[in-house]
């Protein structure tokens, strides 16, 4: 056992960390405030390889490993989650299905220009009607000659509207219910394809949230992505590396947030001494420490399964659940140490209590994560 | 075009200096590649995108220094070498001698170097290795265009410009304001673990007889904490006679 990075992932760490705190940073609470997606940010990551960082370099990819992507998604979230979730979803969610699933030609196309940053990624499952039970969707494909034909919305599309291409979940067959989704990959430009309400969100504000509407939007037959009847099972196996990717997003919000609370304690005097003297602010402090470390443990130790070829599907599971409520209860606690100033805009605590709120709610809630978990324990 | 680069592993200045047994503590410290030299691999590399070549990064220290090395690999020099100067006691000319015998016999048109290391800051190792190897050397450049055989220069002369031409090779020594460094991408960071290191030993060097040190250390010590001020009062006669008086008793400095 070995519970050391090792010397290229350390390198990386401490590319991406210094990338986030001097392009990131200086203006993440203005971009907060004014809910901006700043494309010129999205620009740089492509240009330090960081935007296909476990695709083989054949696809245009960096070539390394899920635990480097894990690190890198940590490293951005600490310094501003808006980037971390960008980035999340553009790789776990929208390059991870086309690069298990898609043909040697949809990888060339699709994942090759992801990987290099040139195209940006999303993922459409949720609709208004169907969220945690996603095989309620209502949108439908009907095959047309040589062209699938789509219609119906799907929401809290991360990426909506600056993505290129979108991984799409549709009715093929409502008879069969789950087992008559299908899965596409629909291009922007591709007609009856449009973006629909920006969502105003509680947090990560500076990442675009959107609706997409398919309206007759025709699709090309090989822009399939898989097998027809094959979406529900390629949706349910993306979220299960793409919550590890909410996991290590969780665990970078908590490790900001603690970050400033440290900070703040050692230099906020208050009966004629710091308070990171006083035990009741150093238990909160031992105790959110102790918990961003196991959250890490988890994070990084799913990616290392997906690394080494073995089962991870739990080990995301587990690593989502605990991560989600440690940048949560941890992001809170920043708060708390912060007093009054915390719950000012002057500080960025309150932004990570924001924040971290949706690491418990999308890609699976915190209830799903239990049913993955509980339903594999259980298993016969 | 052959461009070697000189590079030093320094403690990260943001980190706390501590003593023992001593000396300066290196326990739990981060080290950087020292900032000036980050400056250098950074020309050395814009210098090969225009004029093509290869850039090759030498150190002298100890094996952690070969983090620094490979940091440069993944920013994308070429080649990397590192002088072990492990239980080496070394001080500027010994290292200069060191870094002469690696450099005389190869062929280069350009040595790039920091204009002072953040840690011990003498800013000698660059201008007595142009001394020891005979090539001209343009200190703290802000600027710089090959040419040809010549190089054109913009210098800093404590907050002016001077403007040198000279002719290959020539040593120089970076200047904040020469470059931005770029990050190591990615992909660079994972290219950097398959290229070679050359490592090579004091012993392979055969100059046992130049390597003795000219600098003795008595003593190492922080700088004393600096007091509060004094305002003299009085006239100003009175005030300039008990100035020297003070500088003669108290500060000893006349």
């Amino acid at each position: 056992m070995n519970f050391l990075l090792s010397e290229e992932h350390q390198m990386m760490q401490k590319m991406v960390r210094e990338f986030a705190l001097n392009e990131c940073e200086p203006t993440a609470a203005q971009r907060d405030e004014e809910e901006y997606f700043d494309i010129k940010i999205w620009r740089k990551m492509a240009e330090l390889g960081l935007c296909g960082i476990p695709w083989p370099e054949e696809y245009g990819g960096a070539g390394a490993d899920y635990l480097s992507y894990v690190i890198t998604v940590e490293e951005l979230s600490r310094v501003d989650a808006s980037i971390g979730t960008t980035l999340a979803a553009h790789t776990s969610l929208a390059g991870w299905p086309v690069f298990k699933f898609g043909t040697e030609e949809q990888k060339q196309k699709y994942l090759r220009a992801m990987a290099e940053g040139k195209s940006m990624g999303a993922y459409c499952l949720t609709e208004p009607g169907s969220g945690s039970d996603s095989s309620g969707m209502k949108t439908s494909a009907v095959l047309k000659g040589n062209e699938w034909i789509l219609n119906g919305s799907k929401i809290f599309i991360t990426n909506g509207g600056y993505a290129d291409i979108y991984i799409v979940f549709a009715q093929t067959n409502p008879e069969l219910k789950h087992k008559g989704i299908t899965a596409f990959i629909i291009e922007k430009d591709f007609p009856g394809f449009s973006v629909g309400k920006k969502e105003k969100k509680m947090g990560i504000r500076s990442s675009a949230t959107t609706e997409v509407i398919f309206e007759d939007c025709c699709v090309p037959k090989d822009n399939l992505l898989g097998q027809v009847g094959e979406g529900f099972k390629i949706a349910m196996l993306t979220l299960d590396g793409g919550r590890n990717g909410v996991a290590a997003q969780g665990v970078g919000i908590a490790q900001g947030a603690f970050d400033k609370a440290v900070e703040y304690a050692k230099d906020r005097v208050q009966f004629g001494k710091p308070i990171s003297s006083l035990q009741a602010i150093q238990f909160k402090l031992a105790d959110m420490a102790t918990k961003i470390e196991a959250s890490r443990l988890l994070t990084y130790q799913a990616a290392w399964r997906e690394d080494q070829g073995i089962p991870y599907g739990v080990q995301s599971a587990m690593s989502k659940l605990f991560a989600g409520d440690t940048a949560m209860e941890v992001a809170v606690e920043a708060v708390q140490v912060f007093g009054g100033y915390g719950y000012t805009r002057e500080y960025p605590v309150e932004r990570y209590m924001r924040d971290a709120k949706i690491t418990q709610i999308y890609e699976g809630t915190q209830e799903i994560q239990r049913l993955v978990i509980a339903g594999n324990l259980l298993k016969e | 075009m052959n461009i070697l680069v000189l590079m030093k592993q320094t403690f990260d200045p943001e980190e706390k200096i501590a003593f023992q047994y001593g000396t300066v503590s290196e326990e739990g410290v981060n080290f950087i590649i020292n900032p000036y030299d980050e400056y250098a691999i950074e020309e050395g590399l814009l210098l090969r995108a225009l004029h093509c070549g290869e850039v090759t990064v030498i150190t002298v220290g100890t094996e952690r220094a070969e983090n620094g090395l490979r940091t440069a690999l993944a920013m994308g020099a070429d080649n990397a070498i590192i002088v072990n100067s492990e239980d080496l006691n070394l001080d500027e000319y010994s290292t200069v001698k060191i870094l002469e015998s690696i450099i005389k016999n190869r062929e280069f048109d350009i040595i790039l170097a920091g204009n002072v290391a953040v840690d011990y800051g003498s800013g000698q190792i660059g201008p007595r290795l142009a001394e020891e190897l005979n090539i001209p050397q343009v200190t703290t450049i802000t600027k710089l265009a090959i040419v040809g055989n010549e190089a054109v220069i913009e210098r800093d002369v404590e907050g002016d410009k001077e403007v040198v031409m000279v002719t290959l090779p020539v040593l120089v020594t970076a200047q904040q304001g020469l470059n931005e460094p770029r990050y190591p991408s990615l992909p660079g960071i994972t290219k950097a673990k398959k290229k070679p290191i050359e490592r090579i030993e004091i012993d392979d060097l055969h100059i046992e007889d130049v390597l003795e040190v000219k600098t003795i250390t008595t003593e190492t010590f922080f700088a004393p904490k600096k007091g509060a001020g004094r305002i003299l009062e009085g006239d100003i006669e009175a005030q300039v006679s008990e100035l020297a008086i003070l500088l003669r008793s108290e500060a000893k400095a006349i």
